[in-house]
Order: C-alpha cells, then sequence, then structure tokens
C-alpha cells in the first residue's frame, strides 16, 4: 500500500514538471510581452530594450523558464498588471472561496447522485428509476451557464432566498458566527446549481454499476448462502457498485474547475474562476499563467486521489 | 417415505420472453433420498441449471409452478425470508464457475465467514475464524490461515472452487447442489475436486443433486441418474443400469457420444442437430423425435409419459422400443 502510494508520488513529479514547461511555453508564445502594449509611447526604444534586457525577456527560453520556476519555489507567481499586486496575493484571496464552493458542491453531488443511483439501479425499470433516468437526461442536456442563470434569477431575483453575488455580505466581521452564515449563503446556490448539472453522470453511473453488479455469479452466491436482500444489497453489490464512483473522485474534481470559471463569473463569486475569466478578457497574462499551473496541479493532485483511494478500496490494485 | 429427503411434484419453471412464458423445466418429477448422489445430465440448454436454481430459489424472473418438497415442506415460491433460513444451512451450493462465484472485494475466509454468521448469530468471532480456517482445511487448502486473508484473485481457479465448497458446506447442509463443479477446472483439478466432494458425501451423508454434462463425472459420482432433455427427465435409472441398459435413444446417444478409449473407434458419434431454443421447443409429442427422423413416426407416444421398464428404470416415451443408430445392423444396440 505505501509502496504504491510513495511510486503514484513519485511519478507525479515529471508530470508537474512537464505542464509546467507547457504552461510556460505557451504563456511565452503569445504575442507582446510585459513592456508591450500599455507602456507609455513616449518612453524611447532603447530604454525599454535595456529594460528588457534587465529583466531577462531577451534570454533564452530555457533561462527564462529556470527564473520563473525558481520564483515559483519562493512564491513568486509574477505581477498583476490590473490589480498592480503580486499574484500570489491576489490568487490567495480567492482560493479559499473557491475551495469552499467546491467542496459544498462535491458534497451536494455526492448527497444527490449516491441516493439517486443507488434507488435507480436497485429498482431498475420502476416508475422511479424512469423518473431518476429523466431528470439525469434533462441534466446532460442542460449547459451549466444556461441553467446557473435560471436558478439566479428564479432563487436569486425572483424569490430573492439567496443573494446574487459576491462571497460575504458586506460589513461582516470574520471569524463570527454571522460571517460563516453569510459565507455559506453566498456559496449555497453556486453550489447547487453546480450540482444538480454535475452530478447527472455520477447518477448514471453508479445506476449502470449496481444494475450489472446484481447480475454477476457472486450475487447469486450470497443469496444460495441465505443472505437477506438488505445484506446482499450492503455488503456485496453496494461495495463493487461504489468502486468506479470511488475512482471517479479524483476527476469530479477536475470537471469543478470549469464548472467553476462558468458558476463564479455567473454569481459574481469571487473566486478563481471568475478571476481566470476576467483575467483572460483582460489579457492579465501572469494570473492567466498561475492559474493554468495551478489548475494543471489540482487535476493531477485529483487523479493522485483517485489512484489512492482505489487502491484502498479495491484489493486487485493493492498488490500490484 | 423418510428417506426422502427433497421431493419435486410437477415442477414447471417459465421463463418470459417477449409476452408469453416457456417452460425451461417441463412438468419435471424427482426425488432425492437421503444419502444418495443423484446424477443430472443432459446437453447445455436442457435445463439441468434452471432446475437446480428453482430449487435453491434463485431465479429472478421466472415462474415457477408445481411443488419442490424439502422435507415436506413447500419451498417452490417461498418468500426469500423464509427460504434464507434453509439456504446455506439446509440447502448448499457448489457453482458453476468459481472465478466468478466469489465476491472480489471480500477475502475469502470472511466470504465462508458469512454463510456461518447468518445462520448462527451466537457463534463468536473467534469460533467463527477457527471454523473457517477448520473448514479451509477440510476442502484441502494448504496453510489455511494465510489463505484466511486472501482475496480470490490471489487464488487459483481449482482453490476457488474448494472456496466455494467450504461456503456450501460450511452449516453441513442435508442437500447440496453442485451445478457442473468442474466444468470450468482443467481436468488434474477436475479429478481432485471430485475427489474432495466424494469424500465430503461419505462424512456428512447429504442427499447431493450433481448437475452435469460429463458422463465419466456420472460413472464417478452418481447413484442414481436423470437424464434430462428439453426440461424433461426421459430416462432415470440407477448408475449401474443406465451404463449397461440405457433404454431412451437420447441416453444412447450420449453414451455413444463419449469417445471409447479401449476400442478404435474411425468416427465419434454425434447427435444431429442441437437443443432447441425454448421458445421453439417441440410442446407435444416426443420432444427427442426431430433429432432421429429415422425413427417411424408411429413408434413415437402421442403423450409420452414414463414408463417403469424394470423397478426404478424409467423412460419417456416408447420409441425406445423401436430405436437403432443408422449405422448398426438390426438387433444390434449397444453402447
Amino acid at each position: 500500500m505505501w509502496k504504491f502510494t510513495v511510486r503514484r508520488i513519485l511519478i507525479m513529479i515529471p508530470q508537474i514538471i512537464l505542464l509546467s514547461v507547457l504552461v510556460f511555453l505557451m504563456a511565452k508564445m503569445m504575442p507582446g510581452d510585459a513592456l508591450s502594449g500599455l507602456i507609455d509611447p513616449n518612453i524611447d526604444a532603447e530604454t525599454i530594450e535595456a529594460k528588457r534586457e534587465q529583466l531577462g525577456l531577451n534570454d533564452p527560453w530555457y533561462v527564462q523558464y529556470g527564473d520563473w520556476v525558481e520564483g515559483l519555489f519562493h512564491g513568486d507567481l509574477g505581477q498583476s498588471f490590473r490589480f498592480k499586486m503580486p499574484v500570489s496575493e491576489l490568487i490567495g484571496q480567492r482560493l479559499a472561496n473557491t475551495f469552499w464552493l467546491s467542496l459544498a458542491t462535491l458534497i451536494l453531488i455526492y448527497a444527490i447522485s449516491i441516493p439517486l443511483g443507488i434507488i435507480s439501479g436497485r429498482y431498475n425499470d420502476s416508475w422511479a428509476d424512469q423518473f431518476i433516468t429523466g431528470y439525469t437526461y434533462i441534466g446532460f442536456a442542460t449547459p451549466l451557464f444556461i441553467f446557473a442563470l435560471v436558478m439566479l434569477w428564479i432563487f436569486g431575483f425572483h424569490f430573492s432566498w439567496f443573494p446574487t453575488g459576491g462571497s460575504v455580505a458586506p460589513g461582516m466581521e470574520p471569524g463570527t458566527f454571522e460571517y460563516v452564515m453569510s459565507k455559506i449563503q453566498h456559496l449555497l446556490l453556486p453550489a447547487i446549481s453546480m450540482a444538480l448539472i454535475a452530478t447527472v453522470g455520477t447518477v448514471q453511473y453508479l445506476r449502470n454499476e449496481i444494475i450489472d453488479t446484481k447480475q454477476k455469479d457472486f450475487i447469486l452466491t450470497a443469496r444460495a448462502k441465505g443472505a437477506s436482500e438488505s445484506r446482499v444489497y450492503n455488503r456485496h453489490i453496494l461495495r463493487n457498485s461504489l468502486l468506479p464512483i470511488a475512482a471517479f473522485f479524483g476527476y469530479e474534481i477536475t470537471g469543478l474547475i470549469g464548472g467553476t470559471v462558468f458558476v463564479e463569473t455567473i454569481f459574481s463569486y469571487p473566486g478563481m474562476g471568475q478571476l481566470f475569466l476576467e483575467s483572460i478578457t483582460m489579457r492579465d497574462y501572469s494570473v492567466v499563467t498561475a492559474l493554468v499551473l495551478l489548475f494543471g496541479i489540482a487535476t493531477i493532485l485529483g487523479a493522485l486521489l483517485s489512484d489512492i483511494i482505489l487502491s484502498l478500496v479495491d484489493p486487485r490494485i493493492r498488490i500490484k | 417415505m423418510s428417506n426422502q429427503l427433497l421431493e419435486i411434484k410437477n415442477l414447471k419453471t417459465s421463463f418470459r420472453i417477449k409476452d408469453n412464458y416457456y417452460a425451461a423445466v417441463d412438468d419435471l418429477t424427482l426425488t432425492v433420498n437421503k444419502n444418495e448422489v443423484l446424477a443430472i445430465v443432459g446437453e447445455s440448454g436442457c435445463g439441468k441449471s434452471a432446475l437446480a436454481f428453482s430449487i435453491m430459489g434463485l431465479h429472478n424472473r421466472a415462474k415457477i409452478e408445481g411443488n419442490i418438497l424439502y422435507k415436506g415442506q413447500d419451498i417452490a415460491n417461498m418468500p426469500a425470508s423464509k427460504l434464507n433460513k434453509l439456504r446455506g444451512k439446509d440447502m448448499g451450493m457448489i457453482f458453476q464457475d468459481p472465478l466468478t462465484a466469489l465476491n472480489p472485494l471480500m477475502e475469502v475466509g470472511e466470504q465462508i465467514g458469512e454463510v456461518l454468521m447468518l445462520h448462527n448469530k451466537s457463534m463468536s468471532k473467534t469460533e467463527r475464524v477457527e471454523k473457517v480456517i477448520e473448514l479451509l482445511n477440510k476442502v484441502g487448502i494448504p496453510r489455511a490461515a494465510h489463505t484466511f486473508g486472501q482475496f480470490p484473485h490471489e487464488l487459483s481457479g481449482g482453490m476457488r472452487q474448494r472456496v466455494v465448497i467450504a461456503m456450501a458446506i460450511a452449516n453441513e447442509p442435508e442437500l447440496l447442489i453442485a451445478d457442473e463443479p468442474t466444468t470450468a477446472l482443467d481436468v488434474t483439478i477436475q479429478s481432485q475436486i471430485l475427489d474432495l466432494i466424494k469424500e465430503l458425501k461419505e462424512d456428512m451423508h447429504a442427499g447431493i443433486i450433481m448437475i452435469t454434462h460429463d458422463l465419466g463425472v456420472v460413472a464417478e459420482m452418481a447413484d442414481r441418474v436423470a437424464v434430462m432433455y428439453a426440461g424433461q427427465i426421459v430416462e432415470i435409472a440407477d448408475v449401474q443400469t443406465l451404463f449397461s441398459n440405457p433404454k431412451h435413444p437420447y441416453t444412447r446417444s450420449l453414451l455413444n457420444s463419449v469417445p471409447n478409449a479401449s476400442e478404435t473407434q474411425s468416427k465419434l458419434h454425434v447427435i444431429q442437430g442441437i437443443v432447441p431454443a425454448l421458445q421453439n421447443l417441440p410442446r407435444k409429442g416426443c420432444r427427442f423425435s426431430p433429432r432421429v427422423p429415422w425413427v417411424d413416426k408411429d413408434a413415437h407416444e402421442e403423450n409420452p409419459v414414463l414408463h417403469e421398464v424394470t423397478p426404478g428404470h424409467f423412460v419417456r416415451c416408447t420409441c425406445y422400443k423401436e430405436f437403432q443408430f443408422p449405422d448398426e445392423s438390426q438387433g444390434g444396440a449397444t453402447s
């Protein structure tokens, strides 16, 4: 088990290095640099060139990459030209917001998909199953950004049950109970919107797994032992069916990153997704680069998490 | 009467195909005695496993009619909650494919322990572990204590079948159903498993239903043999009678299809045609008649029933009287 985990973590290192090279090269390939564009046109070309030389922008790419990576290790992700502050500081504020939003969404995804998937799979072809399957088809067909807008309009504007923007009500003292409640209230609607759409894949997956496992031979063995129906489901079918769901957990995180970009923008929720989209439209490259790197690392970590969870629950993987 | 363990009366197990029910086991009557091995033989698709599953109540969506009396108690269509008191305790089942019959995520010891736990709630955990290790030893698994904590994928096919057998005999059932227990195993392992079942038979005194299409297994294991074709029993007799004096054309064809080591055979006998699909079974007349087309139509009974030829030897239909293989000279019908 430990061997497996350590080996799996070691595999991650070249993945992250490759990712950082790609992110860096793509940023370099974009036209212009920090000294072109929004620079006072009265500054003469020689001064700019001297500045370029001084900043190392004329060095070959691998030297620049080395400098960039060195900066990363010191927590230096560069400067945001739009906010005129270090990118690390800028992201730091929003990282927590996105983390809480994603966590709430993940909890909701499983809180919805596991019971629905179980009902749908156990009583397949019943009216309940048809109802749930119908929901999953609608969920698949609905784009998140449209659904989120509709949710915002209905529950935010029409009923005013939820705030329509921000991550906390203004004037709250951090650390107080009201502050936490306000935070939760602000992230609930975006989280619900995202979960309702993101969960449908998991519902169908679980349903199919249960239907599949129900027909396995070892289920007959369990019945022939005299195990009650509930025991057959809880001990034999469910565990085998939840396996791929657990394996999918890490990739669910990857999916969330895409979701937060839309949802945070629609709900004006100050998280990394919103920052990402804004930075792209404002050509704030240093922020975009840093965010792409972070999203990439989150994806790799998600895959790592998947593999570790799977190795914990599936003895067949543990051995290898 | 008191010797009867299982009495099956007019059992009809039907499956739904599109909108109709078709019987895979059709009006079958059979008894299994205590301390007896009854072999059920027949080709694939003739209803052997459907019969076994009906006895164990493992069919999901089949319609079951008739009676299955276990010690006088009708277990056909018994609700699962009641049947679960018998399954695993009074009745054990050995499955065909040991590779899929075990839960891949559970330690084998735990899987055997489960059947003990389900029927003996008062047993403590340590007692249970001891009993499982004893069972593993009994079915000939070396290093039983080590195997206890292994997962099915770590064991070979033969070892897994031993685990399945340990599970089936854990509560010393009075009726053991073995559904082609050696089909999925290679030949050397097959004989080991058969030896094991024989040994167990001797110390358990259980009634065993041995489902197989391997006549070698039948000759080695069985006390009585029922030959099934298309959901019906076509011949039933004790094992010596069946092998020395087979009557029904189907039985004779089956016996003739076995390669014979002592004689030089140029060609192996092949039964013409295949077992018809469930929905195409001829329900009227002799069901085997399409596969012996050279036999005169009048030789078959209109509604074939079992005739007692000698005491305990029953044959369905009258066609056996006139049946001979096409390549035989008149009167030379030997197997």
